[in-house]
């Protein structure tokens, strides 16, 4: 077949083969969905009858009317704000620890990690009941030390704090990616900086960070936009601590307790898949999507670097 | 455990080799290096232990009694072992299992044999629209799934009638996740040019070369793409919740465990039980491919 084509021609359609699985589903799973999701945000369509065009309703019905929207998109952006912000110091400093560590460190950086590993579910399972009020351990640790223990998942104020709790123990990509960061600063710096008398939180300020900022800045955008996703933690707590007898797939009154754990991946999902509501949760998504991208052009920007490899 | 190691390079300082200990000076320099050592271990084993106990607290109550585990007692009277094999005996656990693994298993095989050539083409041809298709692989890979979750859900459910399986799911994957292809390639960059420029001067084809010689060589970044497809799929609770809800024989293990939670719902020991089942072969996988695991961590974020 190629035998009459010319040499270009050849080596374009050959990089065409190769890309030709990511070709199809990048059209077929992304950008045809994307257009789909804009088509749908402008009609009323209840996933049965034909769907009908009316033009801004569902926006305007998302901004002004639906009553859950403006405490899920706070929530999100709390969560996005001081989960990402915790996390990234933490898990900074949790890499400068095991840089200081010298004997055991292979036990302690298993420890450190192998939380991460825990399967969402599981582990919010897991903390529900940890961090119970009742007959949960951490609350009867607590208490044997004098220290009544809040409500946790079940106290709209510390229903937030505690999925940011569960993500601290969830700590250990951001561990590994600061501890390759922090091993690759040139040690001669450091070398120079005591020559000149830096004491320890001069040569963090002078030496490791400047080495470090692409990745901090890496680590911050990535978390923004995991956040922006955050889905399963919050709806199994939610599900879970609210004690109800339910089965997936049954309608709760989402974000228990107080909506205070509802997200906009929630929304969108209870829109979409319980209200049958297709043209708000599409709205919903393309509020996230706006997010999102916006993140993403963050992202692309030369000082994060995650191109520089190829000029 | 101990001798388990996360990953190669060590750790950023030795102890310098100090001349004999002579005069005040190198005296105090050691008591200094003696106390610094003793404080960053007893900060270590502390957050160690913040770590480790929800495993234990978990472990315990999966093997006390019913009425005990709801007591807020920490340490069991009596061990009931057979807590788990309740917990596999309940019906549907074992179909749950089934399905994780199907899950899993192909879609982490259709991952790494639709990321492969594209991730080879963009690391190692020159083309027109290169840096394009990697913005662009680049955007897929941050888009959250519920973006594009509801026309996606009704071509599934309506032209294909494939609701209320795992299909969905696993198809997507033989074409391209970003993700790993994004990985794959940043893997594949650090395979020096010269390698596959004598396997065409010894007369292979494109194709072959990548067969031949760059599959081997990218063995480590392979094996890292397949864990984390891996893990996603064991993990994923959002995607079987949409396509599988509506039939428990197709649920995974990551969506069956809540429901588990609900039908147990004072039952915290058996539940325990089963969360740790569902994180057991995590961390069994772990612990034999760690390497290939951390590897694939550090290259997200650091090399580029």
């Amino acid at each position: 077949m190629a035998l009459s084509l010319s040499n270009p021609a050849r080596r374009r359609l050959r990089t065409l083969g190769f890309l030709s699985p990511w070709l199809v589903g990048f059209s077929v799973f992304f950008a045809y969905p994307l257009i789909a999701t804009v088509y749908f945000s402008f009609m009323h369509y209840n996933q049965i009858k034909e769907p009908t065009f009316v033009g801004l309703r569902n926006w305007t019905y998302v901004f002004d009317q639906m009553p859950l929207f403006w405490p899920a998109l706070r929530n999100t952006l709390w969560l996005v704000v001081i989960m990402v912000a915790v996390r990234v110091v933490f898990g900074l400093s949790l890499g400068l620890l095991i840089t200081k560590i010298k004997t055991g460190a292979g036990f302690f950086r298993t420890a450190f990690y192998i939380p991460y590993l825990a399967p969402p579910v599981a582990a919010t399972v897991a903390f529900v009941f940890l961090l119970n009020p009742g007959s949960g351990p951490v609350n009867e640790i607590l208490g044997s030390m004098g220290i009544s223990g809040p409500n946790w998942f079940n106290d709209p104020d510390t229903a937030k704090p505690s999925l940011v709790l569960l993500s601290l123990w969830g700590i250990g990509d951001l561990m590994v990616i600061f501890m390759a960061a922090l091993l690759d600063v040139p040690k001669e710096q450091y070398e120079a900086a005591e020559l000149d008398g830096a004491g320890p939180w001069a040569k963090f300020r002078y030496v490791t960070w400047p080495s470090i900022t692409p990745i901090v800045m890496f680590a911050v955008v990535t978390g923004v936009v995991q956040t922006m996703q955050y889905y399963t933690q919050a709806l199994v707590a939610g599900k879970v601590a609210s004690g109800v007898n339910i089965g997936p797939g049954s309608v709760i009154q989402p974000g228990y307790p107080d909506h205070s754990t509802l997200t906009v991946p929630q929304l969108v999902y209870q829109m979409g898949f319980q209200n049958f509501n297709t043209g708000a949760a599409c709205v919903l998504s393309l509020v996230l999507f706006a997010i999102a991208m916006a993140v993403t052009m963050l992202l692309m920007r030369k000082r994060s670097g995650l191109l520089a490899a190829e000029d | 455990m101990t001798s388990t190691t996360l990953s190669a390079p060590a750790s950023a300082s030795t102890p310098e080799r100090t001349s004999p200990n002579r005069g005040p000076a190198a005296a105090r320099a050691r008591r200094k290096r003696i106390l610094h050592w003793i404080a960053v271990h007893s900060v270590a084993i502390a957050v160690a232990l913040l770590f480790l106990l929800p495993f234990v607290f978990v472990f315990l109550t999966s093997v006390m009694s019913d009425s005990q585990a709801m007591s807020g007692d920490l340490w069991p009277d009596s061990w009931h072992w057979s807590n788990y094999k309740a917990v596999f005996e309940t019906p549907g656990f074992l179909d749950w299992w089934r399905n994780s693994l199907m899950y899993a298993g192909l879609g982490t095989l259709f991952t790494v044999c639709s990321a492969i050539p594209v991730a080879y083409a963009l690391a190692k041809f020159r083309f027109r629209g290169r840096r394009t298709a990697m913005l662009l692989v680049i955007s897929t890979m941050m888009l959250p799934p519920q973006v594009i979750v509801i026309p996606m859900y009704l071509v599934w459910a309506q032209q294909f009638h494939l609701s209320g399986t795992l299909w969905p799911l696993i198809i997507p994957m033989a074409f391209g996740d970003a993700y790993s292809i994004f990985l794959l390639r940043q893997f594949l960059l650090t395979i020096p040019k010269e390698y596959i420029e004598s396997a065409k001067v010894d007369g292979c084809g494109e194709f072959r070369t990548m067969v031949k010689i760059v599959v081997p060589m990218a063995k480590p970044g392979i094996a890292a793409i397949a864990l984390f497809q891996f893990f996603y799929c064991w993990n994923d609770y959002f995607g079987p919740q949409i396509y599988a809800a509506q039939n428990p024989g197709a649920w995974t293990l990551s969506y069956g465990l809540e429901s588990f939670k609900s039908a147990h719902a004072v039952n915290w020991n058996m539940t325990m039980a089963a969360t740790l089942l569902v994180m057991a072969p995590v961390i069994i996988v772990f612990f034999f491919a760690q390497k290939a695991f951390v590897e694939g961590v550090t290259l997200t974020g650091v090399k580029g």
